[in-house]
């Protein structure tokens, strides 16, 4: 390569030097005046579509003070009655876990491409990753209020099936980033389809497991605090029965329950996933 | 597995040395305790939750009527208050990420300790901490008082929660990007907002793009929910329709919700490869 010294001869231009700077040239930014413009026509039409009443607007402030003024000061002499509904949503939350664990990895085998039987397979696994995806915990409550009755069984049953898909979409991809010389390694042993996956493939993606496991419990425990709502147990249970008899001084003792709750979970979890990574 | 044993009977001085993979718990001490402490804590667990295990048993039977029930989902004349419920639900999560994006510049300036004064960048820090840690439901009880049942509620709420979310995303990846184009900027005698657009802008903008691909997709699962509360979307058909054992109605919703869902993670992700 020839070191150039000078600028080279077609880069020096006959056009006037312009006297001021501008960072982008005129398509760029007419480009980007299109895009705000097409942006806040869909924010227009999404709202506007929306038919909202605005004359709720216009008393919003004076709930809002009168909100405050119903919850405060706290009842904090309500705090022993919700232990153990705090407890029972963490209980829902590790054992939805738990279950998500051990469904997930079948599930994550058959999905993913290098590890799936056929093609008959794969399409079986990925249906189960998006259908377990696509349903949000708390409608996955709907349903398995309706199979189990009210109470923690559907709860915990409904944070296994929002999260295996989550835990296995995450496994899934992993295996199908495994170094292939260990598999190629077992299986030159002589080692059978399971024992590769058992000591080839399972090693190689423990990390993934147990972080995203991990990561996965720590969302779940927010869930867990709302599942009450549609009557799969927990705290949610307790919340949604104040804020309809409009105990809002219950409400706030509640909900600074929640916050601490999930709090310690983010951090357990955040130091849990440090120390394995 | 059995000729490999029987080979390893056979050969003592091969099974003297016998290989083991290396266990994950550093000794079988170790993983014998932790096996144990996730026996005593699930017995524990489903010993406090008062599991009725006839209901389990129960249900399984039930599991089965109800999907007989749903099979097939039908709409029959409903179609209209699905497709009015599924486009409330779209409208809502398109408008609330717009509106949280705008909210999250700000947020996320203030939340950068890089670029904010000590005290304000305490005050976002504290907003993001606690907007994050209440799931969209509980915020949407919160709105639905303030501002009445209906979308408005469910609007307010994912752009609150959008806004939290992308303001904390941003704030990270102004923390993170380099220092050198800022203080070559500032040395030109820029003021605080030139450096904003001529040198933080240009390193987090594709990020912060991504970011609210991925929030939108977000916005529009959590937009199926909050009107089991009264927040608007399809949430509260499908809570109607589970009540009223209208369970083929119900299959028809799920699975609306799902084809939408879907579709919603392959453009997000589609979008984001692009961007890269």
């Amino acid at each position: 390569m020839v070191q150039r010294l000078g600028p080279p001869e077609a880069a020096v231009s006959t056009a006037p030097y312009p006297d001021t700077w501008q960072r982008r040239t005129r398509r760029q930014s007419l480009l980007q005046w299109l895009w705000l413009a097409g942006s806040a026509a869909a924010a227009v039409w999404s709202v506007s579509a929306l038919d909202i009443e605005w004359a709720f607007f216009q008393d919003a402030h004076e709930q809002a003070a009168d909100l405050v003024g119903r919850m405060w000061p706290p009842r904090w002499s309500y705090l022993p009655r919700i232990v153990k509904p705090m407890i029972d949503t963490v209980h829902i939350a590790t054992l939805g876990t738990m279950i998500a664990i051990v469904l997930s990895v079948p599930v994550a085998f058959l999905a993913a491409r290098n590890t799936t039987a056929n093609g008959l397979t794969w399409m079986i696994g990925r249906f189960l990753l998006v259908g377990s995806r696509s349903i949000n915990t708390v409608i996955w409550g709907l349903l398995f209020v309706a199979i189990f009755g009210p109470g923690a069984l559907a709860g915990v049953f409904a944070v296994a099936a929002r999260s295996v898909g989550f835990i296995a979409k995450l496994i899934a991809e992993a295996i199908e980033e495994v170094d292939p010389g260990q598999i190629e390694a077992v299986r030159a042993t002589g080692a059978g389809t399971l024992q590769t996956w058992w000591v080839a493939i399972v090693p190689q993606v423990m990390p993934v497991l147990i972080g995203t496991t991990i990561y996965r419990w720590d969302i779940n425990v927010r869930e867990s605090s709302v599942l009450g709502f549609v009557g799969a147990g927990g705290i949610g249970l307790l919340l949604y029965a104040s804020i309809n008899s409009f105990a809002w001084s219950q409400v706030i003792v509640i909900l600074f329950a929640i916050l601490v709750i999930v709090l310690a979970s983010e951090a357990l979890s955040a130091w849990v996933r440090k120390r394995i990574s | 597995m059995t000729t490999g044993s029987r080979a390893a009977a056979a050969d003592a001085v091969t099974r003297a040395g016998e290989w083991r993979a290396p266990s994950l718990f550093g000794g079988p001490a170790r993983r014998l305790a932790f096996w144990l402490a996730v026996a005593a804590y699930s017995t524990w667990a489903v010993a406090d939750l008062n599991v009725d295990w006839s209901r389990l048993v129960r249900g399984f039977g039930r599991a089965a009527d109800i999907l007989v029930r749903m099979t097939p989902p039908a709409v029959g004349e409903r179609w209209h208050i699905l497709l009015s419920g599924m486009l409330e639900s779209v409208q809502m999560a398109i408008a609330s990420s717009l509106i949280g994006i705008v909210f999250a510049l700000p947020l996320g300036l203030a939340a950068a300790a890089n670029l904010a004064p000590r005290p304000l960048y305490l005050a976002a820090r504290g907003i993001i901490v606690v907007g994050r840690t209440f799931h969209e439901v509980v915020i949407a009880i919160f709105f639905v008082k303030l501002f009445g049942f209906g979308p408005v509620a469910g609007l307010l709420t994912l752009a609150f929660s959008s806004a939290v979310f992308l303001g904390k995303m941003l704030a990270e990846d102004i923390e993170n990007m380099k220092a050198g184009p800022v203080e070559a900027i500032r040395a030109t005698g820029a003021g605080f907002w030139q450096t904003v657009v001529y040198a933080v802008a240009p390193q987090v903008l594709v990020k912060t793009l991504g970011v609210f691909i991925y929030r939108l997709d977000a916005n529009l699962r959590h937009s199926t929910v909050v009107g089991i509360v009264g927040a608007g979307g399809i949430g509260a058909t499908l809570s109607a329709s589970f009540s009223r054992y209208d369970y083929d109605f119900a299959s028809a919703i799920l699975l609306s919700i799902a084809g939408i869902v879907a579709f919603g993670e392959w453009f997000s992700d589609w979008a984001r490869r692009k961007l890269r």
